[in-house]
């Protein structure tokens, strides 16, 4: 089933009678080439790449609940490559390439909308730390505009310019950041995958690794024995939980980071802001409900729901980026549970065991790297080498001593 | 969350400020062969389980000790609060 406008059109004028479900339903098969675990975003974004890509046919993606349920329909949907690092830049620069061609990729309407991102600087030294950014982002290819504050004036005139502590002083604009359509992106890749022969499975927990002589043979899961060439584990959030059963213990906690949308207003924020002097992000959807969030809560949790501390410091740092917000109603506020690494940045690697490998520690940055997180998981599956973009991500890094600590803000050392 | 002091009585999580597992009191010998490996697991690895947890409060904002409380990580039922000092000791206790 293919989807174009003419298809819409068609559809609409015989009563919509042609619209069939977007994947199968299959039964488990006893084997495959590759196993996915997890079937969220990064999950299926992996099936997807490894059957269009790399041309793999036998590939299943294991979800305990159902598709899409986890951190990919929890985030705040924010789409950018504004890093620093030369482990980190390139890859989400790759990832954001990937975003600008995903729907023809996909042929499925991801709501990618590149409106713009705005790091709000408020103080010199805060400037001339984005202008390095900002140039970093130019040498990896990306897009970035250091706005002074007349520029950001005329752009975003509702900003607390004058606050009296954190006055606004400018931004760093990256202009093919945005936001996407979260749902979208895990249908578009789970439909994508199933069109390509990728069995996907929901409600198939997996409950135990079958690993012999040191290499992984299969999993064991709530719809029985499935045996495997590789496996590779992309269920941010549960990392911990799940490479226990393989006898792993992982430089990751489980923290949760709550985020909120107000009831619907009319067109008010056009692009996407963040306050540099608190954590607070905002964007508006095309429903016109205004999405934010802020920190993680700050303790282990596997709860997906915070506590009312962290909701006042949230809304004390919208207030004070923009005071005309305080009259908008809160409409939700959910939790989400994130693997938050030991220095803030990712893991894609092989582990200790054959055939078994890892994605995993995306703190609370995965959404964006959805795209290339899959593409990159896909290549070290496919090919037993990591991508180019993602080498820095290795699970011993730590050990090494070459941590990728862009903020150095994981779970340690409570920069939080 | 409500942390259970044991000198303080109930108080506010707000007040506290978290580090982690427990577990971070009983910090490895820096001599002798492993260390290295001992103390790379000891910064960098956690158990991080999905229910009872043991981990290391301390009260900023309040009597500036140091709490071991005992939570559970699914449900954030708090189940105990000790003197982490008392902790360490009973730790030392064990080792000697």
């Amino acid at each position: 089933m293919h989807f174009s406008g003419l298809r819409v059109i068609k559809e609409a004028l015989t009563g919509h009678r042609g619209w069939k479900p977007l994947w199968r339903d299959p039964e488990p098969k006893p084997a495959y080439d590759f196993v996915i675990v997890g079937g969220g975003g990064h999950g299926l974004a992996t099936a997807f790449y490894l059957a269009k890509t790399f041309g793999q046919a036998k590939v299943a993606v294991l979800e305990k609940g159902w598709l899409g349920s986890g951190n990919i329909g929890r985030n705040t949907t924010i789409i950018r490559s504004n890093y620093l690092l030369p482990g980190n830049e390139p890859f989400y620069e790759f990832s954001m390439k990937l975003w600008e061609t995903l729907e023809q990729e996909t042929n499925f309407n991801s709501m990618v909308s590149q409106r713009g991102i705005i790091n709000l600087y408020h103080s010199d030294a805060q400037r001339d730390a984005y202008r390095r950014r900002g140039n970093a982002m130019l040498l990896a290819g990306a897009d970035a505009q250091l706005l002074g504050p007349e520029e950001l004036r005329a752009r975003l005139p509702y900003l607390n310019f004058d606050n009296a502590r954190f006055p606004i002083k400018g931004g760093l604009l990256q202009a093919r950041a945005g936001t996407a359509r979260h749902d979208g992106v895990a249908w578009g890749y789970a439909r994508g995958a199933d069109m390509r022969g990728v069995d996907i499975l929901q409600n198939c927990e997996v409950t135990g690794f079958r690993i012999e002589g040191g290499a992984v043979r299969g999993v064991e899961t709530t719809r029985g024995y499935i045996g495997a060439g590789k496996v590779g584990v992309a269920v941010a959030g549960s990392s911990s939980r799940v490479m226990q059963m393989a006898g792993m213990r992982l430089p990751i906690e489980s923290h949760v980071l709550q985020a909120f949308v107000s009831e619907g207003l009319k067109p008010l924020i056009d692009t996407v802001i963040t306050f540099g002097a608190g954590h607070f992000y905002i964007s508006q959807s095309d429903k016109g409900g205004l999405v934010f969030g802020g920190d993680i809560d700050g303790y282990n949790s596997y709860a997906q729901r915070g506590n009312l501390p962290v909701v006042e410091d949230v809304a004390e740092g919208g207030m004070a980026l923009m005071p005309m917000i305080g009259r908008a109603r809160l409409l939700r506020s959910w939790g989400g549970i994130m693997d938050m690494s030991m220095d803030g940045s990712p893991i894609i690697d092989a582990t200790p065991v054959d055939g078994l490998y890892l994605n995993a520690g995306w703190c609370y940055g995965g959404f964006k790297a959805t795209p290339a997180s899959g593409y990159a998981f896909a290549h070290l599956l496919a090919t037993g080498r990591p991508h180019e973009t993602a080498r820095a991500y290795r699970l011993d890094r730590f050990a090494r001593g070459h941590l990728i600590d862009e903020k150095g803000a994981g779970a340690q050392p409570n920069l939080h | 969350m409500l942390i259970p002091h044991p000198l303080l009585g109930l108080r506010d999580a707000q007040e506290f400020t978290y580090l982690g597992d427990a577990a971070l009191l009983d910090r490895p010998s820096p001599e002798g062969e492993g260390a290295e490996a001992a103390f790379c697991d000891y910064v960098f690895l956690r158990g991080n389980p999905a229910g009872v947890h043991r981990e290391l409060w301390f009260h900023e904002h309040g009597d500036r000790s140091w709490l071991v409380v005992t939570r559970n990580t699914l449900t954030h039922e708090i189940l105990g609060a000790e003197l982490a000092s008392e902790v360490a000791k009973a730790l030392r206790g064990a080792a000697e």
